[in-house]
């Protein structure tokens, strides 16, 4: 008997958390993680309006996601590596030689 | 009523979690107390009725993706944040940009929350089958084209994470 | 309207100007004979035209005069359209005759005068551009066709002022006659606008058909408007108060011009304008009244700083400045006939006054000063019986021609009813007695006498002359009377010592005018000495048909009761002449004593009355005056204001900081690009938040 909203919102406070770790945090594996914490609270969104609407969609949408991301993280991680033979830094204000 | 205690305790833990990664300068750690969060999320999802992408979520988010994310941490060796010159840009624009944003979305969701109605423990409960069915079905083309990309992203992470000769 | 034969009138002006396109064109290439042959055969062959056109006009029907002839419409504009025509009547008979003799003339003695002058084919082609744009005002139909002209010649007087251009007094002198030129232009335009406006039309024989029947203006109404306006206009071009200020000046250019252009055609352009419009000025009495006067006070003005000038051209050139005041003073007085009497005599005696002086100057290798001058009548006879022949003219000298011209227009001053007055005759009086004075002391200083060779040393003699005051940061300079020797370009290489005549080919120039000077009065001997005054006469039909208040004439026998006075007015008309040639001789005389016999009185006098020398011989400041009140003022303004505040600080500073800004723009933008991922993210975060509030504005609609 929870009403929905309280749902939404905790994604929203997700979200929120994701964004701000994503413009503090100087280590760029803790920004991709910040990345995650956000398609996360999407998907709780996502999980809690197909309960709302009484469709499977939802879910599938959720599932969708979730197969982007771990794609998404397998590619990033391995930029990540690359950058960081080259570069010898996960700091991510070193990485700025596309300054004009 | 019980519905309402394992929301709280549950959204406590992700909330918490969260702020954990937020406030934690060693990558490690910010990545388990993002597993945590992962965790806790399933658990909101089983008491929203997705019973398959719960445990979708901690197989495969949390137990993979995460897990490739320590494998990183520790290849990289990353040590503690070092502390550089950030960008005004990113908190003097970013910062309040994201609040913003938070507050139009707490305003939304306040101002249509009644009309959103109540979500019951056992109001929607989603079978895998009935999630298969749905999958293979209307989402067939999404669905191999998902593959695709999966098998995309194995050769592309393969490549780049090659060490130069 | 007009069954007459087509003349080809556009033949005539057209001549010169394929002789000035060939000139200026080709003629750096040509050889110097080639050059002058081309000049004087397109001159001549304008002057043989009009010689023709002349002997068909004597068989024109009375009727289909004014001849007129339209070859095509120039200017199509709603109602208001102008053709490109010619008009032919007895008064631009008489100047076609006068531009194209006199100007045939010149150009035979300027092939001698420029013989050794660089720029030789550029002097020719801009002498024949100058007679077709003279030609052109001449015959022109309308006034916008004669405003070409007008416009025209005052081009070719700067060009030709301005000759010795590398020349820094020289430049200026040219600038300063057209810039003053311009000035009456304006009034000129003003005046053709109205005329426009209430005409519709600028064609002569329209607008005069639409004055006549208007009534005479005794107040400051339209007409009078219009004709103040084209008389400040024809102030400009005829040297007149106040804008003769550039004549004097424009004596920087060659001898020839200076004969042409500024005494026998151009300047005289403003007196035909006025006789061409009499039938306007007629209609205004108030501004017939002020042309009299100022040509009166210009006349007297101009003849007493010509009394005091020491540079040989100087003196001729105020004393055509005094002439022309005589041809206003004419017109003013409704004689306009009489204006053009003396208009076309003094053409012949000014002119040749000129070509005497330049013969004088470059036989003494380009001496300009009298002071350096003096015996030179056994050594340059010929041009100082010619020149002898035009003192006696200019001074009213019976039977040479400007008695009867000069006398006429005095007769007119005097007694006319309407218009004349004897202030006006007294004016005209002391200033014939005046002019006879300074002709003959130039005669005097020049011809008699031992020869004063200038000093070396001639800068430290106290020559009286003043140079621009201050400094002034003037653009347009003026000169005194000064010339050393080495002041006509070109001419020093002739060497200073050995004085000799002029070639034939300038000389004969001479001879001719000088016949002129001499027999060309007599077309207008007045009744009251016997004659017919055939000049009136031929002039009469467009004096008289074109304006409707009739004045009293004594050549018509009309009314019975003016044979009565007739004897009476002829008895006055004699004893008048006999006054002017009494102070022409006064003058004669006074020279001879001042110049001749004792030498050191014109010192002694000056010595005494010391202001009034220095006033007459600064010109009484008049440009110092014009300086400051009207040019420094405008090219401080410009400088200031327009220069530095609106074209630098407004224009170049919009241009500018157009640059500018976008430079500073674009450097603001680029900080945008940081390469830092951590500010894209915080722009990301910006955007996302607007594109969620736009959504939920979207939404909530």
């Amino acid at each position: 008997m929870v009403p929905l909203s309280w749902y939404l919102t905790l994604g929203a406070i997700l979200f929120a958390i994701g964004v701000a770790a994503f413009l503090v945090k100087r280590n760029i594996i803790t920004i991709f993680m910040s990345i995650e914490l956000m398609l996360n609270a999407v998907n709780l969104t996502f999980v809690a309006f197909a309960n709302h609407w009484h469709q499977v969609s939802g879910q599938v949408f959720v599932f969708f996601v979730m197969v982007v991301a771990a794609a998404e993280a397998a590619v990033g991680l391995a930029i990540i590596i690359a950058v960081f033979r080259t570069r010898e830094t996960l700091n991510v204000d070193q990485v700025n030689l596309l300054k004009l | 009523m019980l519905h309402q205690v394992l929301f709280i305790i549950f959204g406590v833990v992700c909330v918490a979690g969260a702020l954990n990664l937020l406030l934690q300068r060693h990558p490690i750690n910010s990545a388990l107390s993002l597993i945590v969060v992962m965790g806790a999320l399933a658990l909101l999802f089983l008491l929203l009725g997705a019973e398959f992408v719960a445990a979708v979520q901690v197989i495969v988010y949390a137990g993979a993706v995460m897990v490739l994310f320590v494998f990183v941490i520790m290849l990289l060796n990353a040590g503690v944040e070092e502390h550089t010159r950030g960008s005004r840009v990113a908190i003097f624009l970013g910062i309040p940009g994201l609040i913003a944003f938070f507050i139009f979305m707490c305003w939304a969701i306040g101002s249509n929350g009644s009309a959103l109605g109540q979500a019951r423990i056992g109001s929607f409960y989603v079978p895998t089958q009935e999630l298969g069915i749905a999958l293979f079905r209307e989402f067939l083309l999404p669905f191999e084209v998902t593959s695709v990309l999966i098998l995309i992203a194995i050769m592309g992470a393969v490549v780049l994470a090659r060490r130069e000769r | 309207m007009n069954p007459s034969p087509n003349f080809n009138l556009w033949l005539i002006p057209i001549l010169p100007l394929i002789g000035s396109a060939i000139n200026g064109i080709f003629g750096k290439r040509f050889a110097r004979s080639l050059v002058a042959t081309v000049a004087l055969v397109f001159s001549g062959a304008a002057f043989g035209y009009a010689l023709w056109v002349t002997a068909q006009f004597s068989s024109l029907p009375q009727a289909s005069i004014p001849h007129i002839e339209r070859l095509f419409v120039w200017i199509q504009a709603g109602n208001f359209s102008v053709d490109y025509g010619f008009y032919l009547d007895q008064l631009s008979l008489v100047m076609l005759l006068v531009v194209t003799g006199v100007g045939f003339v010149i150009h035979i003695y300027s092939v001698g005068y420029m013989a050794e002058e660089g720029g030789y084919y550029r002097f020719f082609s801009y002498l024949n551009l100058f007679l077709f744009f003279m030609l052109t005002l001449v015959l022109a139909h309308s006034y916008l066709l004669m405003f070409v002209g007008w416009e025209g010649v005052g081009l070719a007087s700067y060009l030709l002022i301005g000759f010795f251009f590398l020349k820094q007094s020289a430049a200026q002198a040219g600038k300063k006659a057209f810039i003053t030129n311009r000035v009456g232009d304006f009034a000129f335009l003003l005046g053709m606008f109205l005329l426009i406006r209430q005409f519709g039309t600028l064609d002569y024989d329209k607008v005069f058909r639409g004055i006549a029947p208007m009534p005479v203006e005794h107040s400051l109404g339209f007409l009078t408007i219009t004709a103040l306006l084209m008389m400040f206009g024809a102030c400009g071009k005829s040297a007149q108060i106040p804008l003769y200020v550039w004549l004097p000046d424009a004596m920087e250019g060659p001898t020839p011009v200076s004969a042409l252009i500024h005494a026998a055609t151009m300047v005289t352009a403003g007196v035909y304008m006025i006789a061409r419009s009499n039938s306007l000025f007629m209609h205004a009495p108030i501004a017939m009244g002020v042309v009299a006067v100022i040509g009166a006070l210009t006349a007297i003005f101009a003849a007493s700083i010509g009394l005091v000038q020491n540079d040989i051209k100087r003196v001729l050139a105020y004393s055509t400045v005094s002439q022309l005041g005589y041809m206003f003073l004419a017109c003013g007085v409704a004689a306009f006939s009489a204006g053009i009497f003396h208009l076309m005599t003094h053409a012949f005696f000014k002119a040749l006054l000129f070509l005497a002086a330049g013969s004088v100057i470059h036989g003494l290798g380009g001496e300009q000063d009298m002071r350096h001058m003096g015996g030179l009548r056994k050594l340059i006879p010929w041009t100082f019986w010619t020149m002898t022949v035009a003192t006696f003219a200019i001074s009213g000298f019976p039977p040479l021609s400007g008695f009867f011209s000069k006398d006429e227009i005095l007769w007119k001053a005097f007694s006319d009813a309407q218009h004349g007055s004897w202030i006006l005759w007294l004016v005209g009086l002391i200033t014939a007695g005046m002019t006879s004075f300074y002709m003959f002391r130039l005669w005097f200083m020049t011809f008699f006498g031992e020869r004063r060779q200038p000093l070396h040393d001639a800068h430290q003699e106290p020559t009286g002359a003043v140079h621009a005051p201050g400094a002034a940061p003037a653009d347009v300079g003026h000169q005194s009377g000064v010339a050393h020797s080495t002041a006509a370009p070109g001419h020093s290489a002739h060497g200073g010592g050995h004085v000799h005549e002029s070639p034939w080919i300038m000389l004969g120039p001479l001879v001719v005018l000088a016949i002129g000077a001499f027999v060309m009065g007599w077309v207008g001997i007045p009744q009251a000495l016997g004659g017919h005054n055939n000049f009136d006469q031929f002039l009469s039909p467009v004096f008289h048909t074109s304006s409707e208040p009739a004045r009293a004439v004594e050549n018509f026998p009309a009314e019975p009761q003016k044979t009565e006075n007739a004897g009476e007015e002829r008895g006055l008309e004699l004893t008048l002449a006999g006054t002017s040639v009494g102070v022409a001789v006064l003058g004669f005389l006074l020279a001879w004593q001042f110049y001749y016999r004792r030498p050191e009185l014109p010192q002694r006098i000056a010595a005494s009355m010391s202001g009034a020398y220095r006033t007459l011989i600064n010109k009484y400041w008049v440009d110092e005056a014009y300086y400051a009140a009207l040019i420094n003022p405008i090219v401080d303004g410009s400088r200031t204001v327009l220069w530095r505040g609106v074209d630098v600080g407004v224009i170049d500073a919009l241009v500018n900081g157009a640059g500018t800004t976008s430079k500073e723009a674009s450097g603001v933008t680029r900080r945008m690009q940081s390469g830092s991922i951590r500010s894209y993210a915080g722009w990301v975060a910006l955007g996302a938040a607007c594109v969620v509030a736009f959504m939920i504005y979207a939404g909530t609609r």
